[in-house]
């Protein structure tokens, strides 16, 4: 009886109100701590694109710094040369990527079902999108470089960012594909196609505008990649242009070069503070160009998502 | 255009073992990576500037200096990997507690709307260069941390460790809150809606219900983040320094395992001389020790409690 009495005193006393509201004030403040913390995230990424365009402003609005080559003179400097390099390295990184990776992405989605071969293909890519970017430099160096004889050149540079890439356009070509329903291929098998036709006529076209998007952000990442050029010797001080690929094609694959976020890297380290300026111009390009491939992306997988209403 | 039956069936074959041929291709590519490296670093540990196999794999392991490119070549892992520790774990302080917060706070709090509009800008902070985190980190970071140490008479070096792991602690962030969300979404609406009927708060079945029931996602998507942090270069090779040492002093400059690799590769490497195979071997650590992470975080995500 005892033991009852105390209880109901228990209860008679408890404020549930305001525990009620208290629980309720905590829960509040956890999500005024998620809503700071991820302003802070996005604060982060404000502050880096001020503080490069306050410090590179006056080489970022000056035409000559797009059209000259790199200088021992801080504010005759340029980056012509390494812009070049990089739209060079970049084609030849996106060509590798879209033969090796759109293919194995088909391959593991529509063919290789729950293969074996298929499994550990699969377990290899998402292996390999976690090895860290220096290591393909290292493979670089170590294979195109010396073994295969390409030289410090565009080639092998577009390769080894081409290979960095493969993991995400695999994966996202799958998801594209994935996102096609069975009805569509029973459709077409039962009209009489062909596996290649109907994969030809219907599974690539529906699902491009995923792929693309994948390899859009798989490319926006690759162009600031520094760390795997740097070990495929990506010289610092070009003051030439590789040859036109119209006018000399193997010229220009083995030509050196130099790339944006390279150039980049070398201004940095060095002490005068001008050529920090510099290099904060260098890095607020590259920003604009990862902002810029981004929105495509973005623009393009919503476009994607209301064309394709399955 | 009408082909006959036996065309199609061929291109069919033939188109199959194209598209077999070309996955089969990063298979190459792993074995490519393993051989180079391994081969490199056996003859790391058979060249004589090193002292021949074993002296150099246990100078390798007992020697507390390296500097395989000095003349008085010391070949001890340890500093580097001292720095890349201290990197790695500083930080991992910085993203273990902001990935949860922002992760709980846009898979159970924010609203539809919300989402969307964060998650492309989470999404473009990882296409951001690393080379411009590694300015950041040297030119904007450190002056804060060096105007905010001075009062209390601590002397910070314009190179050191504790400003290029905060920046890598936030740069790694979307991609290790990202995950840690999905493995929030992969818990089933049902738990929640379970513990709020029995008058449970938001924060409490965040906490004591989606928490536990995703916790391996949550542990390999840390795991993912810490090995990511110890194979980050350029913010490292910018703001860290070069000067390999055993500290726990975070304001002293060091170097990290990949600080090494940028720092030897962009001197002039002959194919083949001690140097260069240092790099290799260097490298062939790097790959292990984020291989045995990503294998156990792969494992743990596997295990994974289905609903």
């Amino acid at each position: 009886m005892e033991v009852r009495e105390e209880l109901e005193v228990r209860l008679r006393e408890f404020d549930a109100e305001g525990y009620t509201k208290s629980v309720r004030r905590k829960d509040k403040l956890f999500e005024v701590l998620g809503i700071v913390a991820t302003l802070f995230i996005l604060l982060f990424l404000f502050a880096i694109a001020l503080d490069l365009l306050i410090d590179g402003w006056h080489r970022i609005k000056d035409p000559k710094f797009y059209t000259s080559y790199p200088s021992r003179f801080p504010e005759e400097a340029g980056i012509l040369s390494s812009w070049v390099g990089t739209v060079y390295v970049m084609l030849g990184a996106i060509f590798w990527a879209v033969v090796l990776g759109i293919p194995a992405g088909i391959y593991l989605e529509e063919y290789g079902g729950k293969g074996r071969i298929a499994r550990i293909i699969e377990a290899n890519i998402s292996n390999l999108a976690a090895v860290p970017s220096i290591v393909y430099g290292l493979l670089a160096l170590g294979i195109f470089v010396y073994r295969f004889e390409f030289g410090e050149s565009v080639l092998t540079a577009g390769l080894t960012l081409g290979l960095l890439m493969l993991p995400v356009v695999v994966v996202s070509t799958r998801e594209a594909i994935r996102r096609i329903p069975r009805s569509i291929r029973e459709a077409a098998y039962a009209l009489g196609a062909t596996r290649w036709e109907t994969l030809f006529h219907h599974i690539l076209p529906y699902s491009l505008g995923g792929i693309l998007t994948g390899l859009i952000i798989a490319a926006s990442r690759a162009i600031g990649e520094t760390a795997p050029l740097i070990t495929v010797g990506a010289l610092t001080f070009i003051a030439f242009l590789p040859p036109a690929p119209w006018e000399d094609f193997v010229g220009m694959l083995k030509s050196p070069f130099t790339v944006l976020p390279i150039q980049m890297f070398n201004w940095v380290s060095r002490p005068q503070e001008e050529f920090h300026y510099n290099a904060a111009a260098a890095g607020f390009v590259l920003l604009v160009i990862a902002l810029l491939m981004n929105s495509v992306a973005f623009y393009l997988r919503f476009k994607v998502r209301r064309k394709y209403q399955w | 255009m009408t082909l006959s039956l036996g065309v199609k069936k061929f291109i069919d074959t033939a188109l199959y073992v194209f598209l077999m041929l070309m996955g089969a291709v990063s298979i190459f590519v792993t074995f490519a990576i393993v051989w180079v490296l391994l081969i490199d670093t056996i003859r790391f540990f058979t060249h004589p500037d090193g002292g021949g196999f074993p002296t150099s794999l246990i100078r390798f392991f007992t020697e507390t200096q390296w500097t395989p490119t000095f003349y008085d070549k010391q070949i001890g892992i340890w500093p580097l990997l001292n720095g890349t520790l201290m990197i790695a774990f500083i930080s991992m302080l910085v993203s273990i507690p902001l990935g949860i917060i922002i992760a709980i706070y846009l898979s159970e709090y924010a609203s539809w709307k919300v989402r969307e509009t964060v998650k492309p800008w989470l999404d473009f902070l990882e296409a951001v260069p690393t080379v411009v985190y590694g300015y950041f980190a040297l030119l904007f970071i450190t002056p804060i941390l060096q105007k905010f140490f001075s009062p209390f008479g601590i002397y910070m070096e314009g190179m050191n460790a504790l400003s290029p792991g905060i920046v890598i602690g936030i740069m790694i962030l979307p991609f290790t809150a990202s995950m840690i969300e999905d493995a929030f979404k992969g818990v089933p609406q049902y738990l929640r809606e379970a513990s709020y009927s029995l008058g449970a708060s938001k924060l409490r079945t965040a906490l004591f219900v989606v928490l536990p029931a995703a916790k391996s996602g949550v542990l390999s998507a840390y795991l993912l983040g810490f090995s990511r942090a110890i194979g980050e270069t350029m913010v490292v090779a910018v703001a860290a320094g070069m000067y390999p040492q055993i500290t726990a002093n975070p304001l002293e400059p060091i170097q990290t395992v990949t600080g090494y690799i940028v720092q030897v590769a962009l001197g002039d490497l002959p194919f083949g001389s001690f140097e260069y195979l240092s790099i290799f071997a260097a490298g062939f650590m790097l790959f292990v020790i984020t291989l045995v992470l990503n294998s156990i975080a792969v494992y743990l995500k596997s295990k994974a409690v289905g609903y």
